[in-house]
This record gives C-alpha cells, sequence and structure tokens, in this order.
C-alpha cells in the first residue's frame, strides 16, 4: 500500500506509529527524480536521480560550487525562500511529490530537519532554543512533556551532560561546537524523520567535528541523514551512501556516482570520483 | 639650472598643498568646534538662569509643588503640572507610535519585497518632514471637533488626547525606522533556522526577529519618547496654557514645551523670576530628554554588539 496523496500522509501521520509508517512507505524515504534547479538564469543542477534510504547516513560529496547544498535545500523547500530560485522534477518524501501543490512547505520542513554550515542558536537561553520548534508547530505541551522533549533532543545531540545545569543561561555562552550540537538538538526536537545537514563541521575545530560525526552515528537508527561535505575523509567516516557531484562543462552541477561508501572510496566506478577523492581535482 | 628651477617648483608646489590641507583640517575643526561650544553655551546660560531663579524658589517647591502660577499675581513654581502634562501627552503618543511603529518595522523587514520597501520607507519617513505646526491645527481643527468630539462629548477644544494623538504620529517613523535597521541587523541564517524547524512567516517575524531585534526596538522607543516630550508646536497650539494639575486627558493641560513657549512669545521682561523660571522648566526638560537619548544610545549599542 502505498501513500499517493499529500492528505494521506498528514492521515498516517496523525494515525500510525513510526513503525507502521515505514512499513507502507518502504525503505526509500526521500527519492529525488530529474531535479532542476535554476536560479535567475542560471542552472546549479539538472538532470539528478537519487534516493535515501531509511535509517541510513547519505554523504553529498563534490568541489565547491557544484551544487550539493542546492540539491540539500531542494529536499525539504528551502529553495522556496530563495528569490529567483526555479525547481522542476520531483522530490518524493514518502511517497509525496513535496512540490505538488496541496504541499505544505511549513509541514515538510516539520517532517525534514536541516542544521547549517555555521552554528545559528536564536539569541535565547538553551532551553528555548530547543523547545522553539515545538511551540512553533503548536505542540500541545504541558510544562513536563516539555521539558522532557528538550531533555530527550539534547540528550541525542550529545549534549545534555553539558548544559543540563544551565538550561537557562544564553546560548551564545556555548563554545561553537557545542552550539553545532544545540543546533542539532534544535532540529531533533520537533521529531523530524529526515535531518539534513549542510557542512555542519565546517567552522568547528577536529574535536568537536569528531563529537558531531559520533553523534550522527548513534542517532541513524532514529533517522534518515543526509549530510553535504566537501571533507572526503568525513564522508568515509560517517556515511553508507555516499553521492558525488561534480560540475559539467556548463558548470551545471551533477551527480557523476552514487553508491555504498565502501565502493565508492574503495572501488570508484567514474575516473572522476577517483581523481576528485584521490586529491587530483576539487 | 633648469634642475634647480624645478626642484624650487616642486617644493613650492608641495609647500602650497601642504597649506590647503591645514585649511581644510581647521575649516573641519571649526565646524565641530561650533556644534560643541553650542551646546556648552546652552547648558551654561540654562544653568546661570536657572541658578537665579533656584535662589529665589526652593528646588523642593519646584519639585513637589502642584500649583504652577507663575503669570499670576500669586506665584507658585510647582513644576508638577507641567511636568504630569508631558509625560500624559507622551504616554499618548508612545501608546501610538510603539505598537505601530513596530508593525510597520516588521512589515517593512519581513514581508515587504524590496521594491514595496523602498517606497514605503521613504514615505513613513516623510511624517517626520511635516513641519510640526501643521499637526498642531491639524489637531485643534480637525482631529478635535471632527474625529474626537462626535466619540467624546465633553472634550475640552484644546486637550491633551489631541495632543498625544497627532505626537504619536509625528514619532512613528522614529519607532519605525530604528526598528527596522535593528531588524534588519538579524542575520538570515536565523530566518533560515525557524524555516528549517517548521516555522510560518509569523512565527518568524515574531518570535525570531522581534525579540533577536528587542534592544534596537526599545531604544527606538526610549528615542521616540524623548523626542515626543520635547514637542513644543503640537503641545502648544492643541494643548492650550491651562497649567492645572489634572489626569483628565480631556482638558486642556500645558506641558513644559509650551509654557517656555507661552512665556518666551510674551514679554516676560528680563531678569523677572518669569524670565528665569524658563530657564529652570528647559533645564529641567533638557536633563530628562538628555538622559533618554542617553539610555536609547546606550540600548543601542548593546545590540549592535550582539551578533
Amino acid at each position: 500500500m502505498e501513500i499517493e496523496s499529500y492528505n494521506q500522509l498528514l492521515k498516517n501521520y496523525v494515525e500510525l506509529s513510526k513503525e507502521e509508517m515505514s512499513d507502507i512507505t518502504g525503505p526509500e524515504v526521500v527519492k529525488v527524480e530529474n531535479l532542476k534547479v535554476v536560479y535567475g538564469d542560471k542552472t546549479a543542477i539538472d538532470g539528478v536521480n537519487i534516493s535515501f534510504k531509511r535509517n541510513n547516513i547519505t554523504a553529498i560529496i563534490g568541489p565547491s560550487g557544484c551544487g550539493k547544498s542546492t540539491l540539500l535545500r531542494s529536499i525539504n523547500r528551502m529553495n522556496d525562500l530563495i528569490p529567483g530560485a526555479k525547481v522542476s522534477g520531483k522530490v518524493y518524501f514518502n511517497g509525496v511529490d513535496v512540490y505538488s501543490r496541496d504541499v505544505d512547505p511549513v509541514f515538510i520542513r516539520s517532517k525534514i530537519g536541516m542544521v547549517f554550515q555555521r552554528p545559528n542558536p536564536f539569541p535565547f537561553s538553551i532551553f528555548d532554543n530547543v523547545a522553539f520548534g515545538l511551540r512553533v508547530n503548536g505542540f500541545k505541551l504541558s510544562k513536563s512533556e516539555l521539558y522532557e522533549k528538550v531533555k530527550d533532543a539534547l540528550v541525542k545531540a550529545a549534549l545534555w551532560d553539558e548544559v543540563k545545569d544551565r538550561l537557562n543561561k544564553h546560548a551564545y555562552s556555548l563554545s561553537g561546537g557545542q552550539q553545532q550540537r544545540l543546533c542539532i538538538a534544535r532540529a531533533l526536537a520537533v521529531d523530524p524523520e529526515v535531518l539534513l545537514l549542510d557542512e555542519p563541521t565546517v567552522s568547528l575545530d577536529p574535536i568537536s567535528t569528531a563529537r558531531i560525526e559520533s553523534l550522527l552515528r548513534s542517532i541513524k537508527d532514529e533517522y534518515t541523514i543526509i549530510i553535504v561535505t566537501h571533507n572526503m575523509l568525513q564522508a568515509a567516516r560517517v556515511s553508507d551512501y555516499t553521492a558525488v557531484m561534480m560540475p559539467d562543462e556548463n558548470m551545471v552541477g551533477r551527480i557523476i556516482e552514487f553508491g555504498e561508501t565502501r565502493q565508492i572510496f574503495t572501488n570508484p566506478r567514474d575516473k572522476r570520483t577517483e581523481d576528485y577523492i584521490s586529491g587530483r581535482i576539487g | 639650472m633648469a634642475v634647480t628651477v624645478s626642484i624650487k617648483r616642486l617644493e613650492r608646489s608641495i609647500e602650497r598643498r601642504r597649506r590647503v590641507d591645514r585649511i581644510f583640517y581647521i575649516i573641519f575643526l571649526l565646524s565641530t568646534l561650533i556644534s560643541t561650544v553650542s551646546l556648552i553655551v546652552i547648558f551654561t546660560t540654562l544653568g546661570f538662569e536657572s541658578f537665579n531663579f533656584f535662589t529665589h524658589v526652593s528646588i523642593v517647591e519646584f519639585l513637589t509643588s502642584t500649583k504652577w502660577t507663575a503669570l499670576f499675581s500669586e506665584k507658585h513654581f510647582g513644576v508638577l503640572p507641567l511636568l504630569n502634562a508631558t509625560i500624559l501627552t507622551s504616554l499618548i503618543a508612545i501608546a501610538i507610535a510603539a505598537p505601530l511603529g513596530v508593525m510597520i518595522a516588521l512589515f517593512l523587514s519581513e514581508y515587504a519585497s524590496s521594491d514595496t520597501r523602498s517606497v514605503v520607507k521613504p514615505l513613513v519617513e516623510t511624517l517626520a518632514g511635516i513641519p510640526t505646526v501643521v499637526y498642531g491645527y491639524f489637531a485643534l481643527y480637525f482631529v478635535t471637533p471632527n474625529l474626537l468630539r462626535p466619540l467624546w462629548e465633553g472634550l475640552q477644544l484644546h486637550n491633551a488626547l489631541a495632543v498625544g494623538l497627532m505626537i504619536g504620529i509625528l514619532i512613528i517613523p522614529i519607532v519605525a525606522s530604528i526598528s527596522d535597521d535593528a531588524m534588519a541587523a538579524v542575520p538570515s541564517d536565523l530566518r533560515l533556522a525557524a524555516y528549517a524547524v517548521g516555522s510560518r512567516k509569523s512565527d518568524v517575524a515574531l518570535r525570531v526577529v522581534l525579540p533577536a531585534a528587542l534592544s534596537g526596538v526599545s531604544a527606538s522607543i526610549i528615542l521616540a519618547f524623548a523626542r515626543a516630550m520635547g514637542e513644543t508646536m503640537i503641545a502648544a497650539i492643541a494643548g492650550g496654557f491651562r497649567s492645572i494639575l489634572t489626569f483628565n486627558i480631556g482638558e486642556s493641560m500645558e506641558t513644559m514645551t509650551a509654557y517656555i513657549a507661552q512665556v518666551a512669545t510674551g514679554d516676560a521682561p528680563h531678569g523677572t523670576i518669569e524670565y528665569q523660571s524658563l530657564f529652570a522648566v528647559g533645564l529641567f526638560l533638557l536633563l530628562i530628554t538628555a538622559s533618554l537619548n542617553y539610555i536609547g544610545i546606550k540600548v543601542v549599542k548593546r545590540w549592535a554588539i550582539r551578533y
């Protein structure tokens, strides 16, 4: 039984448990078909086909300007917020095209969370940062339920032990690495199915980076994770699958190879992939 | 031979340019001095005449007496009635300008396209450029008789309500413009973060941008309040010169600025106590608005280093 309409998807979220949902929707949580994104008169990516498997980490790697972030932002319709961006093709989330007319992008974003390059906590307390999504999404929660959800998200983001005694302190009192884990907690608090990460460790030191990589591995049984990185070692360390993107001769980003991470790094099929991961290009 | 001549010419030209440089320095310095010296002169004049005033009237009477009868034969100099009128009209003004100004700022920074914004923002700022005398007679001849009297029968022709409303309109651009700047300074990262957890536009505007810009917004309100307290023409024309302590905003009441305008345009002889009272009231008002401005600037600075 497949989900065909947005209404049915919404209904299933209300009526079914997570397990029942995944039984219905199958292993492919997000499926991208023939995606093309144009900014003004520049085509950023074209002809992109890829699917992302439930409870796996997929890395998207490639040189700067190859459209990795564009692909990522297309999945939860963050591209809608960029003036002049035009998307064609299909992005299925649990069987429903997120770009079809009746779909509310706000709902999609509450199910497909996102973490950005630079830590961007709100100028509020640690607690209020994590509780933000729960509040805007109109979850009817008692004080203690709210506290439990916030705690749960902070535990998953491997930040709880460091902040449990100072939840009311300003988020800016945290270090950069802690702030980024706070942003991950903020994204997890609304209970998304998919977590998109756009070069989440690019501004962090190696120790903070390692903590984020290990937390991602520890939560992947509950989420489907898609991470954009230009750090190939990071892709090799954390991901199950890897997609390699490369601009073509017209500087239009395309996926040149996609497969299990081990295969990509040990036995790439495409010559350009081999050149890229061995550092000859990119 | 030719070489020495050209060297001399070069030296002369260097000397000339150095002199021009020096002249510009002096011009700029003088311009700056004029404004700072004016401030010092204003303060000393106010201070000097106020000092004379306070040799006749005790500061305690000035600050606590509820009667201001400077122009009557039996003179009392309690500033409270004037202060009360100033604060009441300014509170009415800020009650209008703060919510409207903040909502305009939210519209400009979060909802308007850049085209709309480039048209609407200057338009709003024009409100502050209308001569205040126009607001004054508009309050007296239009707002009170046509808008307020139908709703409030016992309203006096001169009244604090119309004054407050018109000052409110006048200071909307102060709130809107400074708040909009503060909102524009909120990093767009924060907006994206909010959208990424499923926020709607109004959530982003009210739950992220407004709190993140709060110190700038508060500063705009403080500065607008200071401007309202200093507004003279509207208060003098539409508020009247009745220096009675009352909390009925439907009555005529005299603000500090209106009193100064009244006496300064009349013929209080130099050296008399009425004449000196001008300076005492002026100094008092200046101290209040200057401290508000100071607080406002402090608050703006705090917000500027947030990100």
